[in-house]
């Protein structure tokens, strides 16, 4: 649901961590494949699309529970949230790529064929991450 | 090859590459070259609604800057057994991707409301699709058919914005085209004149416009039955040539003449059959 209004609401802010560190797989500045290093890179977008995109799918989940709270009171949004946690848990080993099934189903995204799902897919991916450091993530002892 | 990293992997559009194009169109320009342009679809396109529906009709001409890059090109795509759109001036590229794009999302929205689509689902679609994108995919276009609601025509353009009008044209030919049916629109034709109209219209634009050439589509949409037809028109026919110019034997007198033979064996013969069928 593509629903206008609650501009707001909207946050297109950078976190701390910056949009594309320099560090390469192994630590090392990557010249590469990113070129060379500078502050500006990491802080700012390079497309004016980066920004807005990577935050889409929260920013439309934040209006949409803005607006479901404003029509239909707290506890709708509440209720939706819970569910939405609940199926978020559903997944493989960290370093595997999950279905999402239940995430999508409740999203709404299942019967809907967008650019994520034809470009990039995850599961199409070449490269996957070191089991052990995501294992180790996900349980927070990194 | 491993990636140390932790996040994991969504789909979608990646913007790894845009800084590293960007250092490389200006080390580019500073030598004088350019970059590759993605190619182009200058067109002239226009709907009408008549009676019964709605005619659609096109150009057939592709060009990537001042050459034509394909002369007969369909423009016309199908999105569900009711309604087609058309695509337009704009990358090429992106037109043919939107389109496959919103043609699946029709059929699973279809199948999932247990409902035949409306148009004016495809163009909502479409336009939050593209008002997403900010306008960078170059793709505009006019959707038309008919559905539970009757015939219906909307135009959007690459930013996302829509219009629903009786009749449309679009492209870099449009203004030719609509000066066409300005002129000689009447609501509810019949099928005959309103044919001759949209033909009119798009050989107004392949005459007036550099873009647009070559023959006329034409898709005729009602609620029973949509005719597709191709090369409708071809009011641009190749010239033919008024004389021959090829030179008699003999027109260049021969000066000296030197034959070396070349002594050539046959090593070795092999016979490849072709697969004729």
């Amino acid at each position: 649901m593509n629903t206008r209004g609650l501009r707001s609401q909207l946050k297109d802010s950078v976190p701390v961590t910056g949009l594309c560190p320099q560090a390469g797989p192994y630590g090392v500045q990557d010249s590469l494949r990113r070129g060379f290093s500078s502050v500006k890179n990491e802080l700012l977008p390079s497309h004016p699309l980066e920004l807005s995109e990577k935050n889409f799918q929260l920013n439309q989940d934040k209006m949409n529970f803005n607006t479901l709270r404003n029509i239909q009171g707290l506890h709708a949004p509440l209720k939706l949230q819970m569910e939405y946690r609940a199926a978020r848990q559903i997944q493989r080993l960290p370093f595997l790529p999950s279905s999402n099934l239940a995430l999508d189903t409740l999203r709404g995204t299942d019967d809907t064929i967008g650019f994520e799902d034809i470009l990039n897919d995850p599961v199409l991916s070449e490269v996957m991450g070191d089991p052990h450091i995501m294992t180790e993530y996900k349980l927070g002892v990194l | 090859m491993l990636n140390i990293s932790t996040k994991t992997p969504t789909g979608g559009f990646s913007f790894e590459n845009t800084r590293r194009n960007a250092v490389l169109e200006a080390n580019l320009s500073e030598k004088g070259y350019s970059a590759p342009n993605a190619r182009k679809t200058g067109t002239t396109i226009a709907g009408l609604i008549f009676k019964d529906g709605v005619i659609l009709g096109a150009d057939t001409r592709a060009t990537d800057d001042m050459v034509v890059a394909d002369k007969n090109c369909m423009k016309i795509h199908y999105i569900s057994l009711s309604e087609t759109f058309f695509t337009l001036p704009g990358v090429a590229a992106d037109a043919d991707v939107t389109t496959q794009m919103m043609s699946s999302n029709v059929e699973l929205h279809s199948l999932s409301t247990g409902r035949p689509p409306l148009v004016a689902m495809v163009t909502r679609q479409l336009k939050q699709m593209l008002f997403r994108y900010q306008g960078h995919i170059g793709s505009s276009l006019i959707v038309g058919g008919v559905d539970v609601n009757g015939p219906q025509l909307y135009s959007i353009y690459p930013h996302g914005s829509y219009d629903k009008l009786p009749f449309l044209t679009m492209g870099s030919g449009a203004a030719s085209a609509i000066s066409v049916f300005e002129d000689r629109y009447k609501p509810n034709m019949e099928l005959e004149e309103a044919k001759q109209l949209v033909r009119d219209a798009i050989t107004a634009g392949i005459f007036c416009d550099l873009g647009s050439g070559s023959n006329v589509d034409l898709c005729v949409i009602t609620d029973k039955t949509v005719d597709y037809l191709r090369g409708y028109d071809q009011p641009v026919q190749k010239g033919m040539r008024g004389g021959t110019y090829r030179y008699k034997p003999g027109t260049t007198a021969v000066l000296t003449k030197t034959v070396t033979p070349l002594p050539l064996d046959v090593v070795d013969e092999s016979v490849q059959v072709m697969d004729t069928e």
